[in-house]
């Protein structure tokens, strides 16, 4: 079972957190902050797992992340799950992510939590994998979508808000990203880091 | 074209986001943040008719909020209002807002369980995967309860859609496993196997990670699965890629669904029948011939699919155990990626290699590869490998290499990470003590283990050390001279003074005939390092001392003298002086034949009693830690042998036994390492009460009170000896309460240790509003009451009367307290007084799960400290109560006993009321 689904930057900020059991919220961020503290200080090219930190259990659970750009993936699973299986899970997630946000980039999670959420939904539910093929992810993605502007009708968002943000002269993003290359990349990657 | 447009983004969401993004400090942010709390906060309280968009837009921005590490305390109502709505938009966001931020045990359920009731029967596929996650996000033993007979219904309609069933396994998967005793198995069971046979291999997947679970709890429900999966499994092994369409990822036909078959199989023994199985062996062959093909692709992908599969099978393979020709090829397949350039595939190799080892089949096999995992643990870059090796070193130890692999894990203690260094130190010493052939090797294994890394060598294994020595009289002679040598170095550390200290008590008269060792050359050694000791060490040299007053008169008089000597007559330590004047009273009045009976060599330690301990625990299952069954028999083993000496020994409570600090009564020190199953006897378990107080020990935010007419709720936060409690009035009615009025009572020995300051509210509650009171708390000393919270109103006339205890306990001011090992047997023992300690042996009340009894523990305020106990089943935990007057350090010890279904849980802090106390609270809990 994957107990938590963590993805921050290289500087440790959240970005996506959703535990599949129960924490008070100030353990949810201890947990962050120790899973961070322990994933960051690996070298690239080492194995992608490792033995939990203290309080999400320990050795009988492992950390199975990849590093994409500046953003690092966690699962946090227990022995019933196959560690290449989960690897290969969140490749299906990015890649997922890729294809629904084109050139998905740390950005795109702090501005659009909520469909990373849902995406995430499609791919797995209360910590157990629910579906692991990316064309019926999307078409279901897809589907909500079109639900929501069939709903949201006038309402809807101007529609450029976003992206000017996107361009807005943040400081803290050229420390973060390189604004020329920001997108993960996911489909050229020559090997996981 | 992308499936989610960048530009449907909310401008209001975006901004807020930005603006947080500028803040330059932490102030700022938080600034920032709080003022957009009260402006939701108000746009919620005030104008009802918010659109969804405005909605969904407070939502995100509250969910960015708790994903900064905010807590957030309102919206809630907001959220479930939002389940109810029609449109798909808001109650997704209102479900998703429920799965990040409502926990299990929230006083929303019965509302949100409302909504799913209507969404589970809408029809509406979209509509039930919603409500289907929720449950399994949540989880709660609540909704179980409300739902467990409706999901395996849908599950196996007819009419019900693929999307939905696919969500319905796995959230009957969830609740099995969060409340197992509350899903039935029934008719249903039969056709949930027949979903192996499902056109959609997305519901194949859940279907089987269902059954998975279920065939662990009940196999012969299940039995028939096999024959389908296997059926399954062959046709997607032997199928051409393109059969399977979406579900083929980088060229290898449903990896995903391979492995969850693959993990099934693993709950059953090998087919009997004789067709299916050589049909099952045929696929694995046929996984394991893969590998060797060609790759279909270079991208990593592709290989790390396929291997994942391969994996599985192996694990498969193991499991079985019965085909010695598949377990080979296993074993090659696997020593081939342990020179992979994969670190991945080394990885998992040696992890995997580590089950074959333990297989009469392949054991030797596996012992080939000794040179490269010995490889591995000098060159490999990364720990997790490393570990991994060292794991595997120890799996193929036998009596052929066992002086290879020993002397390899030893030099690689002199720089391993600090973190595994403990366990390599255990390793390496139950392998030296298993595989010696000559005692004399296996004492130097152990001398060299505490000269390379003192500071992790457990107790046990000194303690091993020396009964060994004591049981084995060919060595007595070797290891009386090797700890004279080892303690000529002018740094030695602690651990080698007390395996000194004894062995040349017991057996310095061996090498006493040589004059470099004289008797005097001896005493002198040992003495020069008393000053550097520890209490305990020091209480075992005085021991140490007179026993050479016995073994050679003729150094009785230098003996003497150091005892009489102001520094061990006067010392400050009750115990060392008590032994100084008690051992010199002993030398001067006792006859040589008394002093010769009394300070006789020890009888050997009795080792048949623990063999049977040792089962005990194997049969648990811990199949993981074998190896900790010798180091428990060990300690269980001299504390036989201080109970037998006591019997037969006339003289004070310490006789030389104590040196190991093996008091016989349980409550001292060394208790902490007497097994679990010695004396769980006295059932002390207390009737659960029903109110709702007991709940809040180990937590601190909930429902303390409801009746029909008001639910009272709670929420706090401590600090060291201050707290803060907020408490929401919810009027449950639509009229209003009037006059309404609260208070905090204490009792007056209460009032002296506890203060608790209550803001005023509102005299008038809406009807459906809830309003929120304030309570500064301040704990002035240790207290065992509890304040009572009165409320008083008027609800259509009559008035209402209510008292509530208020669960504000000890325990709250606790400050959790990280400490090694060392430090905390050392502070262990410091806390040795009678009364300092409280002990309770009780009956489980709920099922023994680690995690919630971790997760309980933590929640009670201590830090929870790995490592610090021997058997990883017990908890071992370390905090400080703060009051104002005084800060009150607290150790305590869980030892749950799943087979007894008993804790014994040990509680020692330097205030007897309080050790009374936390003990009360914290024996309810579990």
């Amino acid at each position: 079972m994957i107990k938590a689904i963590l993805i921050f930057n290289n500087h440790g900020k959240p970005r996506l957190s959703k535990f599949y059991e129960h924490y008070n919220e100030d353990t949810e961020q201890q947990i962050i902050r120790e899973t961070f503290h322990l994933v960051s200080k690996r070298d690239e090219n080492v194995c992608n797992f490792l033995e939990g930190g203290m309080l999400i259990g320990g050795s009988d659970y492992k950390l199975i992340y990849r590093h994409y750009a500046t953003l690092y993936f966690v699962f946090c699973v227990d022995s019933s799950e196959s560690e290449l299986g989960i690897l290969d899970l969140i490749q299906v997630f990015v890649e997922t992510l890729d294809k629904c946000f084109e050139n998905v980039c740390e950005l795109d999670l702090i501005f659009h939590v909520d469909k990373v959420h849902h995406i995430l939904a499609e791919m797995v539910m209360g910590g157990m994998v629910l579906e692991t093929n990316m064309n019926e992810i999307i078409t279901q993605v897809d589907a909500q979508n079109k639900m929501e502007k069939s709903e949201a009708g006038i309402a809807g968002a101007p529609a450029r808000a976003v992206s000017a943000v996107k361009n807005m002269n943040l400081p803290e993003m050229p420390r973060n990203i390189n604004i020329g290359d920001i997108s993960i990349k996911v489909p050229n990657l020559p090997s996981f880091k | 074209m992308p499936a989610v447009s960048k530009g449907d983004g909310m401008r209001g969401l975006a901004v807020f986001i930005s603006d947080i993004r500028n803040c330059k400090s932490k102030e700022a942010e938080v600034k920032r943040i709080n003022k957009e709390l009260a402006n939701i906060r108000s746009k919620f309280k005030g104008d009802k008719a918010l659109d969804g968009y405005s909605k969904k837009k407070y939502v995100c921005k509250l969910l960015f909020i708790f994903l900064l590490g905010h807590d957030i305390d309102f919206g809630h109502m907001e959220a479930v209002n939002l389940l109810s709505s029609n449109k798909y938009t808001e109650k997704q966001i209102g479900y998703l807002f429920i799965s990040v931020l409502v926990n299990s045990n929230s006083d929303l359920i019965r509302l949100i369980n409302n909504a799913i009731r209507n969404d589970l029967a809408s029809r509406n596929p979209t509509f039930m995967n919603l409500a289907l996650h929720c449950i399994a996000n949540v989880g709660s033993r609540e909704m179980a309860e409300a739902f467990v007979s409706d999901i395996p219904r849908i599950l196996v309609a007819g009419e019900t859609m693929d999307s939905v069933k696919q969500s319905a396994a796995l959230c009957l998967l969830r609740l099995n496993r969060t409340s197992p005793d509350l899903v039935p198995m029934g008719e249903w069971t039969a056709r949930v196997v027949h979903l192996l046979n499902d056109q959609h291999l997305g519901v194949v997947t859940a279907a089987t990670s269902l059954i998975t679970t279920l065939a662990q709890k009940s196999p012969e429900d299940f039995k028939t699965s096999v024959v389908l999966a296997v059926a399954r499994l062959s046709r997607i092994v032997t199928s051409a890629a393109i059969d399977l369409q979406d579900y083929t990822y980088y060229f290898v036909a449903a990896p995903w669904l391979s492995v969850k078959l693959l993990r099934l199989l693993q709950c059953y023994p090998p087919p009997e029948d004789a067709a299916l199985r050589s049909r099952l062996t045929e696929c694995l062959e046929t996984i394991l011939n893969k590998v060797q093909e060609p790759p279909k692709s270079k991208k990593v992908q592709h290989s790390n699919a396929k291997n994942a599969v391969l994996f599985e099978a192996i694990a498969l393979i193991i499991h079985h155990d019965s085909e010695p020709n598949l377990l080979v090829r296993a074993c090659n397949q696997l020593g081939q990626f342990l020179q992979h350039r994969e670190t991945n595939l080394r990885y998992l190799a040696l992890e995997s290699m580590c089950l074959l080892a333990s297989s009469e089949f392949s054991h030797e096999a596996v012992k080939t590869h000794i040179e490269t995992v010995i490889n591995a643990l000098k060159t490999e870059r990364d720990v997790s490998v490393r570990q991994r090796a060292v794991d595997l070193l120890y799996a193929m130890c036998d009596r052929s290499n066992s002086k290879q692999i020993v002397a390899e894990m030893l030099s690689y203690l002199e720089t391993a990470d600090y973190s595994i260094r403990e366990e390599i130190v255990l390793k390496v010493a139950i392998l030296a003590e298993k595989y010696a052939v000559d005692y004399t090797w296996y004492v130097d294994t152990i001398l060299n283990l505490i000269r390379i890394a003192g500071d992790y060598v457990s107790e046990e294994v000194w303690y091993r050390v020396i009964q060994i020595v004591i049981n084995r009289d060919d060595v007595q002679g070797y290891a009386a001279k090797t700890v004279f040598e080892a303690l000529q170095a002018p740094a030695c550390h602690e651990n080698l003074v007390k395996v000194g200290g004894y062995i040349l008590g017991e057996f310095g008269n061996l090498i006493a005939g040589d004059p470099r060792s004289s008797p005097l050359v001896q005493f002198n050694l040992l003495h020069s390092k008393f000053h550097l000791c520890s209490v305990p060490t020091r209480a075992l040299l005085l021991s140490a001392y007179i026993k050479f007053i016995n073994l050679f008169p003729e150094v009785k008089g230098t003996i003497q003298d150091v005892l009489r000597s102001d520094s061990q007559l006067r010392n400050a330590d009750v115990e060392l002086q008590q032994r100084a004047v008690e051992y010199l009273r002993l030398s001067c009045i006792a006859s040589t034949d008394i002093l010769a009976t009394v300070l006789e060599e020890m009888p050997p330690f009795p080792e048949r009693e623990s063999s049977i301990l040792a089962k005990l625990k194997k049969k648990k299952g811990s199949s993981k830690l074998p190896d900790l069954d010798d180091v428990r028999r060990s300690v269980n083993g001299s504390t036989d042998h201080a109970e037998n000496t006591e019997a037969t020994e006339t003289v004070s409570a310490h006789s030389f036994t104590d040196k190991l600090n093996l008091n016989s009564t349980p409550s001292s020190g060394p208790s902490l390492l007497v097994d679990v199953f010695s004396d769980v006897s006295s059932p002390a378990a207390t009737d659960m009460s029903e109110e709702h107080f007991p709940r809040f020990v180990c937590k601190n935010n909930g429902v303390i009170y409801e009746n029909q007419l008001l639910q009272i709720g709670l929420k706090s936060e401590y600090r060291q000896n201050l707290g803060r409690m907020y408490v929401f009035y919810g009027n449950k009615t639509s009229t209003q309460f009037l006059s309404f009025s609260s208070a905090v009572t204490s009792s007056d020995i209460l009032k002296t240790q506890l203060t608790v300051h209550a803001k005023t509210v509102d005299p008038m509650i809406e009807g459906g509003a809830q309003v929120q009171q304030i309570l500064n708390i301040e704990c002035l000393s240790d207290f065992s009451d509890a304040p009572v919270l009165s409320i008083q109103f008027r609800y259509g006339g009559t008035l209402q009367n209510i008292a509530v205890k208020l669960p504000v306990m000890l325990n709250k001011f606790f400050q959790p307290t990280e400490m090694t090992s060392q430090d905390f047997f050392q502070r262990w023992k410091q806390l040795g007084a009678p009364r300092q300690e409280v002990q309770k042996i009780f009956k489980a009340q709920h099922q023994m799960d680690s995690d919630v009894a971790k997760a309980k523990l933590l929640g009670f305020g201590v830090a929870l400290l790995d490592g610090v106990d021997p058997n990883p089943a017990n908890f071992v935990g370390a905090g400080i109560v703060h009051s104002k007057t005084t800060q009150v350090g607290c150790l305590l010890r869980l030892e749950p006993n799943t087979q007894a279904q008993m804790y014994r849980l040990t509680l020692r802090t330097s205030k007897d009321s309080v050790s009374q106390r936390l003990c009360e609270l914290l024996s309810d809990q579990f």
